[in-house]
């Protein structure tokens, strides 16, 4: 290894050298330096022989071989200099003399040719020609793929392909050959000649020629008439209806709108007696039109307009009314057919909320949750936001009441009275504000609540901001000394109470238990002035203590699915009266509860026991009923079978076996399932199809002749391909398909041109 | 008094002549006819049942032979008309319709390699092992006249198949260089190589007939332009492939028979991947055939059994063997797309139906409507359980059976472990190569 790199290193410093000599050389003739070239030739041969040490075989240099005196042109090596021998080196010379003038000039002539680069490869060229030759190819290939792809697709592939053409020859060809020969022939054919009857070309005799010609004009004038005539309608119409849309009075047009509406209302009604089927579709419309409505926020008072008029509506009666009519219009829209079964006293109520609380309530309501999407935005906002948006009505008096708190505090005894009064009229535009809700409530959950439940919830309600009242109270320590005993006592209660007030709807509760606790605080309510009330109150939850262990059990039983969710929403609703110190989880709770009130509507559970219990009714075996009427007794219209009969004639089903999900009552496992048919389904979707409705529906068409026509039958089961027996199938032909075959001779082009041929088996001979 | 009776217009009922069809009228109510996707499925149950039952492919055995069958071609003028040359050089002619050796010549010392009939039908070629190339006439030679080959070309080297143009008087022999040849010359109008290894067979497109195939044993298929007299793309595969056959009815499409168990259909304009794999055979596939409506091709193998397969499906729809066949060399599809010949080791020559249960003569049209309805009711259930696997069961010789078991595990095996290497390293790092591409090593232009 030590040798290789010396011997390398050494080569490297020897080629160092040779260009640091290169100039000097270069200005020297050979001849006069003899001596010191044959030095530096050693020199290399010593290092070449050190360099081929390591096995590798280095180029060799050209060596004159014999020895010789005389230094021959013909021997001249530049070898060791390293240098090329260059033209015009050789040529310094000529320059002087004149006599070598023709020289010279082929001299510069080979000068001023290029040299002609250098050919490529053989493995290079073939493989250029193999591409060219494969692109050539493949293009000729591509004019196959239309008469493929429509060979793959083709309904019916009939082989041989190439048809037999029947000789069909033009009639005038056949007609001239033709000659009349028999005497009946030659009479047939007299007369039409007579007639000017066409023999040849059998379209029209001159005469008709002569009435089409005649009918033309006719014809013409007719058809200019009627388009005249269609023209002059149209413009009739279209000035008719833009001097309609000109028309400026509301009244007109109002007038119109009803017209037209009562004209719709009174077609659906001869549909629905005439066409069930298409009443049943235009009903299908209007729950459509709901189904929208309850989608878009059209009619909410949320677009651009209908918050301009939110700010006039103060002052402006027009704008009010507007906004009322848009409303109800939404009402309309997103009412139910089928709801008919509201009580009537409700929708008394419901009026007289929509009077009283419209004008100054809603559309401030509405002017706040004027968001995309008002529950995502509540629980983004701060607190202070929140309290303001939420209900602002209620707030506005509660405020008050806190400000009169505040301010009087030392006078608080006497401003109860005061506070009182205002509490009644709360609680009763509570009242009816819930009720107002309680109508916008879908009707599932309306069921279940009756009017004195919501007295109840309103009392709830009512009792809570006392509540939190005290708990102002309590904070407002220095306010007064009185009522620090009290709310001491009072300590235990909040425990107790808190969960009231924050409404956590996952906490079990019964309507029961809520209607006891409004009536109590109902009842304290009206009779006591505000001090004693207090006091009651505090004591309230020991009173309550022991009654809780007494009706537990009751309760528990009452502890039912629907309860929790009928009274979810209006505990939700209890929710919305503000509490003045937020505490952070709080706002947590807040937005959970706010996403389930606005799913409040959808009872899933309900639904799910609902559809699960009827299809444990469905599955359950049928009695069968065998009672012939009239037999053995009179029969007759009106007259039924006597109760004995029917007894005796019905046989009942057995009891099946259990249901598998008897005891999961949070699942229905399906019983149809028969295992004997199912190896007889498909299970899963066959390739080609997307759905399985396209494949049930392929399947469900029958294609026997049982089913269709013997034509249809005969075009359903048309087989894909047909062939012939005993013919010959022949490879598909250029021709047959309208293309030209792609050329004269498949021979190959070195046989056209002959010479080419020779030289190439020469060279395979050499090889 | 009056008596009702019951009147009817003769009209409606009688026929005018006796030839006419009796009237039979029809009401297709729906309502009368009801359960009608059930009861089609009965029908569709049964017509596959019986196709099972009138299964009877296997027609005729063609003895004579002493040697194994090497080489099949078929009569371009005559249906009943079929060429077979043995390994012992002799060739034989056969008539199918009355299944038996019309003449027999003893061609070639050796194996005769390749047979081929000339477009007209009036000659056919020969090359075998003893270096030369015959041409013979098609009919035999006048009574006590001797056989003997109408040219006979001697080459320099094996020729190890040929195969003629489809419309000239040109053929092409492969050995260790494809030649083409006119059929005047004793000398190859031009001879393409690419590569050094023999060259196993060589087959013109029917459709684009300048356009050649060939496949060598280094693994390769390789097209020529004859024209240009160039060869056009080279695609190597993982192992050898045997023969090549062209669609003729698609003019880019060809079918590889290969070593691997596996045939792979090219189109031969994008050889980088085939469009379809064929996979069934258990072992090497010796020869490949295309039925003449292009729709199907049947294959030979070498473990003793046949199969046709559809040109668009990678399994095969029917397979054929018989406890005497051995390993098949060659197979044939004739002209009429009716029927198959297969020649196998044990020196007999078979003929098959192509579709099993088809009732061979002519039908009345009642029959063929039966026929199509019951084929039509096939296809639409086909997906239904039942009759999927009625209509797939196939008795299997044990060999067969076993084989095809444990190369389901073996497959199994192998795609497990990949999904175990692609599961384990890091995503993307393992690329997922589908099946289709995974046979083929490069395509060299």
């Amino acid at each position: 290894m030590t040798a290789n790199r010396l011997a390398e290193s050494l080569l490297a410093l020897s080629q160092q050298e040779e260009l640091a000599d290169l100039p000097k050389d270069y200005l020297l003739s050979e001849s006069e330096d003899e001596g010191d070239n044959d030095g530096e030739r050693k020199h290399q041969k010593l290092l070449e022989a050190i360099s081929s040490l390591d096995g590798k075989n280095r180029r060799k240099l050209a060596e004159r071989s014999e020895a010789s005196l005389k230094v021959s042109e013909f021997n001249v090596s530049s070898e060791g200099s390293g240098e090329k021998l260059v033209l015009a080196d050789l040529l310094e010379p000529v320059k002087t003399s004149s006599s070598l003038a023709t020289v010279k000039k082929q001299l510069s002539r080979v000068k001023s040719k290029k040299t002609v680069e250098l050919p490529l490869n053989k493995e290079e060229i073939e493989r250029i020609h193999r591409e060219v030759a494969f692109n050539k190819t493949a293009q000729v290939l591509s004019k196959w793929d239309p008469v493929v792809l429509k060979n793959r697709q083709a309904e019916q592939l009939v082989f041989p392909l190439e048809k037999e053409e029947p000789a069909i020859a033009p009639i005038e060809h056949v007609l001239s050959g033709w000659k009349a020969r028999t005497p009946l022939e030659q009479e047939i054919f007299n007369l039409l000649h007579k007639n000017k009857q066409p023999v040849t070309d059998p379209l029209l005799t001159p005469v008709e020629k002569a009435s089409l010609r005649a009918m033309s004009l006719e014809e013409a004038k007719m058809r200019r008439a009627e388009l005249q005539r269609a023209r002059a309608l149209q413009s009739y119409y279209e000035a008719k209806a833009r001097r309609e849309k000109k028309i400026k009075s509301k009244k007109y047009h109002k007038v119109v709108k009803k017209g037209k509406a009562k004209k719709a209302l009174k077609e659906f009604e001869q549909l629905r007696k005439v066409n069930p089927a298409a009443a049943l579709e235009e009903l299908e419309k209007i729950e459509k039109a709901r189904m929208m409505e309850r989608m878009s926020l059209k009619h909410q008072n949320s677009g651009k307009w209908a918050k301009s008029k939110a700010i006039m509506a103060k002052y402006d009666l027009e704008a009010r009314q507007a906004m009322q009519e848009q409303l109800s219009k939404n009402k309309e829209l997103t009412q139910k057919l089928q709801v008919a079964s509201e009580s009537e006293e409700e929708e008394g109520g419901t009026e007289d909320v929509e009077e009283l609380l419209v004008p100054d309530v809603v559309n401030e309501v509405q002017m706040n949750a004027d968001g995309p999407n008002p529950w995502m935005l509540r629980s983004c906002t701060s607190d202070t936001k929140e309290a303001a948006t939420q209900e602002d009505p209620e707030q506005l008096p509660e405020l008050e009441a806190h400000g009169v708190s505040e301010s009087e505090g030392e006078e608080r005894p006497m401003a109860e009275e005061e506070i009182l009064l205002r509490e009644f009229e709360e609680r009763r535009s509570l009242r009816k504000r819930s009720e107002l809700s309680q109508d916008a409530e879908p009707a599932g959950s309306q069921e279940t609540i009756d009017s004195g439940s919501q007295e109840v919830l309103s009392e709830l309600r009512v009792l809570s901001q006392k509540l939190k009242e005290n708990h102002q109270s309590r904070k407002q320590k220095a306010s007064s000394e009185g009522t620090i005993p009290q709310v001491q006592r009072e300590e235990p209660a909040p425990e107790e109470e808190e969960p009231l007030l924050l409404q956590r709807p996952e906490r079990v509760q019964t309507l029961e238990e809520l209607e006891e606790l409004g009536k109590e605080e109902c009842f304290q309510n009206k009779e006591l002035p505000r001090p004693v009330l207090e006091e009651q109150q505090s004591e309230r939850t020991p009173n309550n203590r022991p009654d809780a262990p007494k009706e537990k059990k009751k309760k528990e039983q009452m502890i039912d699915l629907q309860n929790l969710l009928t009274t979810q929403s209006p505990s939700v609703k209890s929710l919305a009266v503000p509490t003045i110190e937020e505490l952070e989880d709080e706002e947590e709770r807040n937005h959970r509860q706010m996403i389930k009130e606005a799913f409040a509507g959808d009872d899933v559970i309900r639904d799910f026991l609902k559809e699960k219990r009827e299809a444990v009714e469905a599955s359950k075996p049928k009695d069968v009923d065998l009672t012939l009427p009239g037999w053995g007794e009179w029969g007759g219209v009106g007259l039924k079978p006597s109760a004995k009969k029917r007894r005796r004639f019905l046989i009942k089903a057995p009891e099946g076996p259990p249901r598998k999900d008897k005891n999961l009552p949070n699942v229905i496992i399906s019983e149809k399932r028969n295992i004997h048919a199912a190896a007889h389904q498909v299970q899963v979707l066959p390739y080609p199809f997307t759905h399985h409705r396209q494949f049930e529906r392929t399947i469900q068409t029958p294609i026997g002749s049982t089913w269709n026509t013997q034509r249809a039958f005969q075009k359903l089961t048309t087989p894909k391909v047909v062939t012939k027996p005993g013919h010959i199938i022949k490879p598909i032909k250029a021709e047959d398909v309208g293309y030209q075959s792609s050329s004269r001779s498949d021979l190959p082009v070195i046989q056209r041109n002959p010479k080419r041929i020779t030289t190439r088996h020469n060279k395979e001979e050499k090889l | 008094m009056k008596v009702k009776m019951l009147s009817r217009n003769p009209d409606n009922y009688v026929r005018e002549t006796k030839l006419d069809l009796q009237r039979v009228p029809r009401n297709y109510d729906p309502a009368l006819h009801p359960f009608e996707v059930p009861r089609e499925y009965v029908r569709a149950l049964n017509a596959t049942k019986l196709e099972r039952v009138f299964a009877k492919p296997f027609l005729a055995s063609l003895d004579g032979h002493r040697d194994g069958v090497n080489c099949l071609a078929k009569h371009p003028e005559n249906l009943a008309t079929v060429l077979s040359g043995a390994c012992d050089g002799e060739v034989r002619i056969w008539n199918l319709t009355q299944r038996n050796c019309i003449r027999t010549i003893q061609a070639h010392e050796g194996f005769v390699r390749g047979i081929c009939t000339r477009f007209c039908g009036t000659s056919f070629f020969t090359v075998g092992d003893d270096k030369t190339v015959k041409q013979w006439k098609m009919d035999g030679p006048g009574y006590g006249d001797e056989e003997e080959p109408l040219h006979t070309i001697l080459g320099k080297t094996v020729y190890t198949g040929i195969d003629h143009h489809w419309k000239e008087a040109v053929f092409a022999t492969c050995g260790q260089q494809v030649d083409i040849w006119d059929e005047q010359r004793t000398n190859p109008i031009c001879s393409m190589t690419w590569g050094f290894d023999s060259i196993s067979s060589v087959k013109f497109n029917p459709i684009e007939t300048f356009l050649l195939g060939s496949c060598a044993s280094d693994r390769n298929i390789v097209l020529y332009d004859m024209r240009q007299a160039t060869p056009l793309k080279k695609v190597i595969l993982d192992m050898r492939t045997n023969t090549i056959c062209w669609n003729p009815m698609e003019a880019f499409i060809f079918t590889a028979a290969n070593e691997d168990y596996n045939l792979y259909t090219f189109d031969m304009r994008a050889l980088d991947t085939p469009v379809m794999v064929h996979m069934d055979h258990v072992s090497a596939v010796l020869d490949v055939d295309y039925s003449p409506t292009g729709k199907e091709f049947v294959s030979a193998s070498f473990d003793k059994s046949i199969r046709i397969f559809p040109v668009d499906k990678s399994r095969s729809r029917e397979v054929y063997h018989t406890k005497r066949m051995q390993h098949v060399i060659c197979v044939k599809w004739t002209s009429d797309s009716k029927y198959i010949m297969c020649g196998s080791d044990e020196m007999n020559i078979r003929l098959w139906k192509a579709n099993a249960s088809e009732k061979l003569g002519v039908l009345t049209s009642r029959e063929k409507a039966a026929k199509d309805y019951n084929q039509k009711l096939k296809e639409k259930f086909q997906h239904y359980p039942h009759i999927k696997r009625i209509a797939r069961h196939r008795h299997l010789p044990k060999s067969i059976y076993s084989q095809i078991q444990e190369q389901r595990i073996m497959k199994e095996a192998r795609r497990r472990k990949e999904v175990n290497r692609i599961k384990h390293s890091k995503p993307g790092s393992v690329p997922i190569v589908s099946e289709k591409k995974k046979h083929v090593v490069a395509v060299v232009k």
